[in-house]
């Protein structure tokens, strides 16, 4: 589904991507972990294309095509989602009104009809419960005085209805309770499936024990450093990185947010 | 010349997003450029107007020779040559003006026609009844005989002065008075015509009013009036919008407005002003320097003023409130864009002189291209106004690097009741924002229109249903690939 080659990319003259090789099939849940400042957050973002990176050398591949000259809408209506570590607030316009909008422009791109509003309501009714935002924040500005907890569920929600083949949770987890982490991550759960691939981003391997990875990457300094299944990830946990990245290790353990 | 036929065509597309820059072919009767005495004097006789008139003309003019134009504003502009701006200028017609639209010039309903306001009854909106002036007048107003059945007056300002001259020298220039401002006491010696609106006692006006403006004529200055009198326990809602050709040259229009609301009288003024903005870079465009005032006279009345103001080379407008009446309510509501070169200084003032006296004020100022946009707001409390409220709201969005939002607001405050909160906020349109929305997989017009719109959505609540749809769809045309 999503196969990156020797990718290089820099933000300000500076290199944050040093060489990243990642190879996601469809059906499997990947977890990229890292220190803060490995580059985790950059990968997610010039996988969905923001201009603000450069991509000085290496390929994205999505489905057998490559997208590193496609713009970030286009990608998206090829079925890039990315769940953002903080949701943009976008103020005076509904929450449905932006969902609607985002919808029936990918269908459009895609060559599909646009949804009527009363189909529209009755899907984003029924996935709204599913991953457990409340009905009013609806019709609310986008994320728009949401607590923490509210904007990630409205990240899943939003993920719900656009429905990709490759979603891309980014610190999904900072932010949130360990009961509000449950509800998203079951969220996400009832979204896995077989055709379609889904990237978690982490600072700490707890949201693993709720979202389980089939494979585990540790990114530091621009570079996947090692990859292996999901006992990686409890390694880490005990060991800290500095394992594997040779820093000491109660750097690590300060909380991110 | 490769270069100079690229050029050519940037222009002409830019050019081409102003729908309205057409120019009517009609034949129109003008007075020469210039002004002195004996041009008021013509445009009064035009007029055939009565002598209390010409009078008040005459005395504006002596008033407006020893005033100068007011240079505080922000906005930047080679000196007017008053004399080579024509004050009169209208469609020629047979003697007298047409008695029914039937007898309008096809030409001009034509005109109108592709403005999108067509003015045949029986095609207009439903619901809206239109005074349509062109250049110096009105030429047709609609749906008269309808309003005239619940009482209510609804016509030219011309009309009004034959028809109704007590209403006129009762109410003329008691709200804006000849020696206000350069501008005001300019228009008050030369305006040639302008809408007239009388709600009588305890009527709720049957359907909204609206008056549009065009300017056709090259070299010709527009200087219309508008009155509004709501009496007692009335209520009446107000349209106006704007058009005018494309020119390279720069045209004047001055206009005065007055709003009256007797005891428990409301009145609520919208305006979508779309005069032609100028080119790309900042050629042409319409001066817009206009006055307009409202006077809650009455106890418990309440003035609304809803702006959106995309057009106009440089926009000098502040729509204001006297709270006079015990209890009175006044709300300012704006969206003010500005492109390319567009220069505005718009805002409005909250005079508080009765008691427990009220005001709002909603401004959201879009800067795109290199242009200048600027609120200018004064919030007054009287030593006797007791107990009065103000809650004033700025807001700036910016678009490029290259453009400028400014915020001037005045508070003088003489009365220690009184409660008064200022917000302001400036924020560049984010390109997490963006980004967010597009990877949402809207396009980069689509994100704009939305991130703009949700910032104008106070404002546009305000304004009338069919008027907040054309509003958007300004705005999105406004703003097509401003952002850098």
């Amino acid at each position: 589904m999503l196969k990156i080659t020797d990718l290089y990319a820099q933000v300000d003259g500076y290199e944050i991507l040093k060489g990243i090789n990642l190879d996601v099939k469809a059906g499997e849940v990947h977890a990229i972990m890292g220190p803060n400042g490995s580059g985790k957050s950059t990968l997610s973002n010039v996988i969905a294309g923001r201009e603000v990176f450069d991509v000085t050398a290496g390929n994205i591949f999505f489905q057998g095509e490559d997208i590193s000259k496609l713009s970030v809408e286009e990608r998206a209506a090829k079925g890039i989602f990315l769940s953002f570590q903080y949701p943009v607030e976008i103020p005076g316009v509904k929450n449905t009104v932006f969902l609607r909008a985002a919808l029936n422009a990918q269908r459009k791109l895609q060559g599909e009809e646009e949804l009527d509003t009363a189909e529209f309501l009755r899907l984003v009714k029924e996935k709204a419960k599913l991953v457990g935002l409340k009905p009013e924040l609806l019709s609310r500005s986008v994320n728009d005085g949401f607590s923490g907890g509210e904007k990630k569920r409205n990240e899943i929600l939003q993920m719900a209805v656009l429905n990709p083949s490759l979603a891309i949770l980014d610190e999904t987890d900072s932010g949130l309770d360990i009961d509000a982490l449950k509800t998203v991550a079951e969220g996400v759960n009832g979204l896995r499936s077989s055709d379609r691939a889904i990237i978690v981003i982490t600072h700490y391997q707890r949201l693993l024990d709720y979202i389980v990875p089939d494979h585990v990457h540790v990114l530091s300094g621009g570079k996947i450093i090692k990859s292996g299944d999901r006992s990686l990830a409890l390694e880490l946990e005990q060991k800290g990185y500095g394992w594997l990245t040779g820093a000491a290790q109660g750097e690590v353990t300060l909380p991110s947010v | 010349m490769k270069e100079q036929e690229r050029n050519q065509e940037i222009k002409d597309l830019t050019k081409k997003k102003y729908e309205f820059g057409f120019v009517t072919n009609i034949e129109s009767e003008s007075l020469p450029p210039g002004l002195n005495e004996d041009t008021i004097r013509a445009i009064s006789k035009i007029k055939n107007e009565p002598q209390f008139m010409l009078e008040w003309r005459l005395d504006a003019y002596a008033k407006w020779l020893k005033m100068s134009e007011p240079s505080w504003a922000n906005v930047k502009y080679p000196p007017i040559d008053y004399q080579d701006i024509i004050y009169y200028s209208a469609p020629k017609q047979d003697k007298d003006k047409p008695q029914s639209l039937d007898e309008v010039d096809p030409e001009l309903l034509a005109t109108y026609e592709k403005l999108g306001i067509p003015l045949h009854e029986r095609a207009a909106l439903a619901g809206v009844a239109v005074d349509a002036v062109f250049d110096s007048v009105s030429v047709a107003t609609t749906f008269k005989d309808t309003l005239a059945k619940h009482g209510v007056i609804f016509s030219s300002f011309s009309e009004a002065v034959h028809n109704h001259p007590e209403l006129i020298e009762k109410y003329l220039g008691s709200v804006v008075p000849t020696t206000d401002n350069f501008f005001a006491a300019l228009n008050a010696a030369v305006f040639s015509d302008g809408s007239f609106v009388y709600i009588p006692e305890g009527v709720r006006c049957p359907m909204e009013l609206s008056t549009y403006f065009r300017i056709n004529s090259l070299n010709t200055g527009q200087f219309e009036r508008t009155l509004v009198i709501a009496d007692k326990g009335s209520y009446v809602s107000y349209l106006e919008g704007c058009t005018a050709p494309m020119r390279d040259e720069n045209q004047l229009h001055a206009a005065v407005v007055e709003l009256v609301a007797l005891d428990d009288a409301q009145i609520k003024y919208s305006t979508v002003q779309n005069w032609y903005p100028g080119d790309i870079d900042g050629k042409g465009g319409i001066y817009n320097f206009v006055t307009k005032r409202g006077k809650c006279a009455g106890k418990r009345s309440k003035i609304s003023w809803t702006q959106v103001e995309t057009g106009s080379a440089i926009t000098w407008k502040y729509p204001s409130c006297i709270l006079q009446g015990d209890d009175s309510i006044g709300e300012f509501y704006s969206v003010a864009v500005t492109n390319n070169h567009q220069q505005a200084d718009t805002g409005t003032k909250m005079i508080h002189l009765g008691k427990n006296t009220k005001s709002t004020i909603i401004s959201k100022g879009i800067s795109a291209g290199k242009s200048q946009n600027t609120y200018r707001g004064l919030v007054r409390v009287n030593p006797k106004a007791i107990n009065a409220r103000n809650y004033s709201q700025c807001d700036s969005l910016l678009m490029t690097d290259e453009c400028g939002a400014h915020t001037f607001p005045t508070m003088q405050i003489k009365n220690n009741s009184a409660q008064i909160e200022h917000e302001a906020t400036t924020a560049k349109i984010g390109e997490e924002q963006m980004f967010y929305c597009q990877q949402r997989g809207l396009s980069e017009e689509e994100a704009v229109s939305l991130i703009v719109s949700g910032f104008c959505d106070e404002v546009f609540k305000e304004l009338p249903m069919e008027f907040a749809v054309e509003a958007k769809k300004l705005l999105e045309v406004s703003l097509e690939g401003a952002v850098g």
